[in-house]
């Protein structure tokens, strides 16, 4: 589904890496791995076409990934939250939905709050949240996503270990319905569905 | 695709540093041997203008360096519109190399207006269409300047500018248009420089003039993108081993 | 397509009332610059008449330059850009939104309050009226063309200068038929062909500008 070819990237002087490819298949997880300022991001920014690679080319079910189609598979966390300090975790929710062009309900939207443990502060502007809760507000947003493809840049990062499990558990049942998924993360957490891959740059 | 191969071939930094060098004495020759020519033709030989006297015979400067500042402009944003096309690397180097000149041009013309306005209105500066055409053509110069150098990635400053030179070029005759008709409606004096009855002799001088300017242009243009290769790709093989060549030579 | 831009447009403008600041200073800023005026140049009725539609629109493509460096700023630095450029429509056309949510944040103020303080500088109501019409056409241009130059100088140091140092030589076509629309209505030649340059301004710029500002945001995010 998900193929790259002899990808190259190189940021301002450096060479970051060469030569790279690989393929994914429904229902499996590719584990990007390696130090800081190997290229993790630069590869993910790759991937979600927002970085054009010097060399080579990377298709999604054998078409180039310079189309509409290709991004309306596609749901991308970055390392930035993307949600509004001003807004409610509900706006925040709702708004980015509809931005992005996916039908989601209130109710819907209120069950993912629930599910990550917002209950109750649904109405309440995120600029009065912690870190770790305004994470969650961006999860939030998997657990009624239907797109095939999740590219998850660092998705474990500020959550404590009952969160890490919860959002483990969101990935697998992901895998499971057949998605893909690409993340990068410094921690290995134990995904228990589907076939995990790694990738190490260096 | 072999010609497709030779284009890239030639746009790529390490063929083109030493071909530019190898230009760059002809252009600079045939400038000198235009200049003077031009200026023998402006200064001697055309006659003494029976209004302006000679303080007319500026205009052999302010004309083509008018035309320069325009021209400059846009052979920069046919640049921008290739590298913008193809993702070559020379093209944001050969706009980046030109802005200067094309800077230096506005400037030229503004300045020998001005000297040119003194003794002819009484006054350096007027509000004439031309004149503040050429100004705002100044400001877009100095607007590409200070984008390109304001962003430390060489690739995002040479799209960035490109970008914002295509869009002044879209711009530019809407600008002209508006200032044209602005001044047409508030009666501003027009200065009528380049009269229709224009002398055959003066014509040749300042088309002389011109080309000096512009083969100048093309031997600075050259001189200044090679720094901006060595500059830019200092940490590639071809400059290494030009620079150590160079060292070599010296000793 | 029109779904979309009308998402972008409910957000911004819910993000701009819950931050009312931010309108409320650049209309103040409006309104004491071009108070200054009379200040500094006399109270003379007629000198004010003659100033009036030069002062009033180079005011007001300062206030519209106020709000222009946050346009896109903001998104990026929360990553919300990074979605927008990755939802499943074109680039251009969340451009298209922010740039209309932005007329009506800045240009549509200035418009509403624009007769009062033409009051101050003594111009007759055909010309209030034409002020007031010849703001509230043009400035959707500004908007538009600033969208560009706040797109290319996003995430730069120094970036508000520098989008002004952009920005207001493109501004200038605006700022002669707008004011040129008052000072033809004040003299009795009549605005309509001024108003009608204004129109076809902002409808270029409408329908360019986004597009350009979306491959510049794409350049910078890179």
């Amino acid at each position: 589904m998900l193929e790259a070819d002899n990808l190259e990237c190189v940021r301002g002087e450096r060479r970051l890496f060469a030569g790279l490819g690989f393929k994914l298949e429904a229902g499996e997880l590719l584990y990007l791995q390696g130090k800081n300022g190997s290229g993790k991001t630069s590869l993910l920014r790759m991937l979600i076409g927002l970085l054009p690679p010097e060399t080579g080319e990377i298709r999604w079910k054998g078409e180039s990934i310079k189309s509409d189609e290709f991004r309306a598979d596609l749901c991308y966390l970055g390392h930035l939250n993307a949600i509004k300090e001003e807004l409610t975790p509900l706006e925040n929710l709702l708004a980015s939905a509809h931005l992005a062009d996916e039908a989601l309900s209130e109710d819907d939207a209120l069950d993912a709050l629930e599910q990550v443990g917002l209950a109750g502060r649904e109405d309440l502007a995120c600029k009065y949240l912690s870190q770790g809760q305004k994470r969650r507000v961006a999860l939030a947003r998997l657990v009624k996503e239907k797109r095939p493809l999740w590219i998850l840049d660092e998705p474990f990062v500020a959550l404590d270990i009952a969160a890490v499990d919860w959002l483990a558990g969101i990935i697998s049942g992901h895998l499971q319905r057949g998605g893909l998924a690409v993340m990068t993360t410094h921690q290995l957490v134990d995904i228990p569905a589907g076939t995990v891959r790694e990738l190490r740059l260096s | 695709m072999k010609d497709r191969f030779n284009l890239y071939r030639f746009a790529s930094p390490a063929t083109f540093y030493p071909f530019a060098g190898a230009l760059i004495p002809y252009f600079v020759a045939v400038s000198i041997v235009f200049g003077l020519a031009g200026l023998w033709l402006g200064m001697l030989v055309a006659p003494t203008d029976f209004q302006q006297g000679e303080g007319y015979r500026i205009i052999f400067i302010h004309v083509p360096a008018s035309w320069m500042s325009m021209f400059i402009y846009l052979v920069m944003a046919g640049w921008a519109a290739i590298g913008l096309a193809f993702n070559t690397r020379l093209s944001g180097m050969m706009a980046q190399a030109l802005a200067p000149t094309g800077a230096l041009m506005a400037f030229l013309s503004l300045l020998t207006g001005a000297l040119w306005g003194k003794p002819m209105w009484g006054a350096w500066w007027v509000w004439d269409a031309r004149l503040t055409s050429e100004l705002i053509l100044l400001f877009l110069y100095i607007g590409y300047m200070a984008l390109t150098a304001a962003i430390d990635d060489a690739r995002r400053a040479d799209k960035a500018g490109g970008l914002l030179l295509l869009v002044g070029v879209v711009n530019i005759p809407i600008i002209y248009f508006s200032v044209k008709w602005w001044n047409t409606l508030h009666q501003g004096s027009s200065v009528n420089l380049a009269k229709s009855s224009m002398a055959t002799t003066m014509l040749w001088g300042m088309l002389l003039m011109a080309m000096c300017f512009w083969m100048y242009s093309i031997a600075i243009a050259l001189m200044r993108v090679r720094t901006i290769m060595l500059e830019r790709e200092r940490h590639t093989d071809w400059v290494k081993a030009e620079l150590l060549g160079k060292a070599g030579d010296e000793k | 397509m029109f779904r979309i831009i009308a998402a972008v447009i409910g957000r911004d403008l819910k993000l701009a009332m819950r931050r009312q600041s931010d309108i409320v200073s650049a209309l103040f800023f409006f309104i004491i610059v071009v108070s200054l005026f009379p200040l500094g140049i006399g109270p003379e009725p007629e000198l004010l008449r003659k100033l009036a539609p030069g002062v009033l629109w180079v005011a007001a493509l300062l206030a519209t330059m106020l709000s222009l460096p946050r346009m896109f700023a903001d998104d990026h630095r929360d990553g919300t850009l990074e979605q927008l450029a990755l939802a499943p429509h074109p680039l251009g056309l969340v451009v298209t939104g922010k740039v209309i949510a932005h007329w009506l944040v800045s240009g549509l103020p200035l418009a509403l309050i624009a007769p009062v303080l033409g009051i101050q500088f003594d111009l007759s109501t055909d010309a209030l009226v034409v002020l007031t019409f010849a703001i509230l056409i043009g400035t959707p241009a500004l908007s538009g063309i600033g969208a560009i130059g706040a797109a290319l100088t996003m995430g730069l140091r120094g970036g508000g200068v520098l989008l002004s140092l952009l920005v207001l030589p493109l501004y200038i076509p605006v700022l002669i038929f707008g004011a040129g629309a008052v000072d033809a209505t004040v003299s009795g030649l009549g605005g309509e062909g001024h108003l009608s340059l204004l129109a076809a301004l902002t409808f270029a710029s409408l329908g360019f500008a986004p597009w350009a500002s979306a491959a510049a945001l794409k350049i910078a995010l890179e």
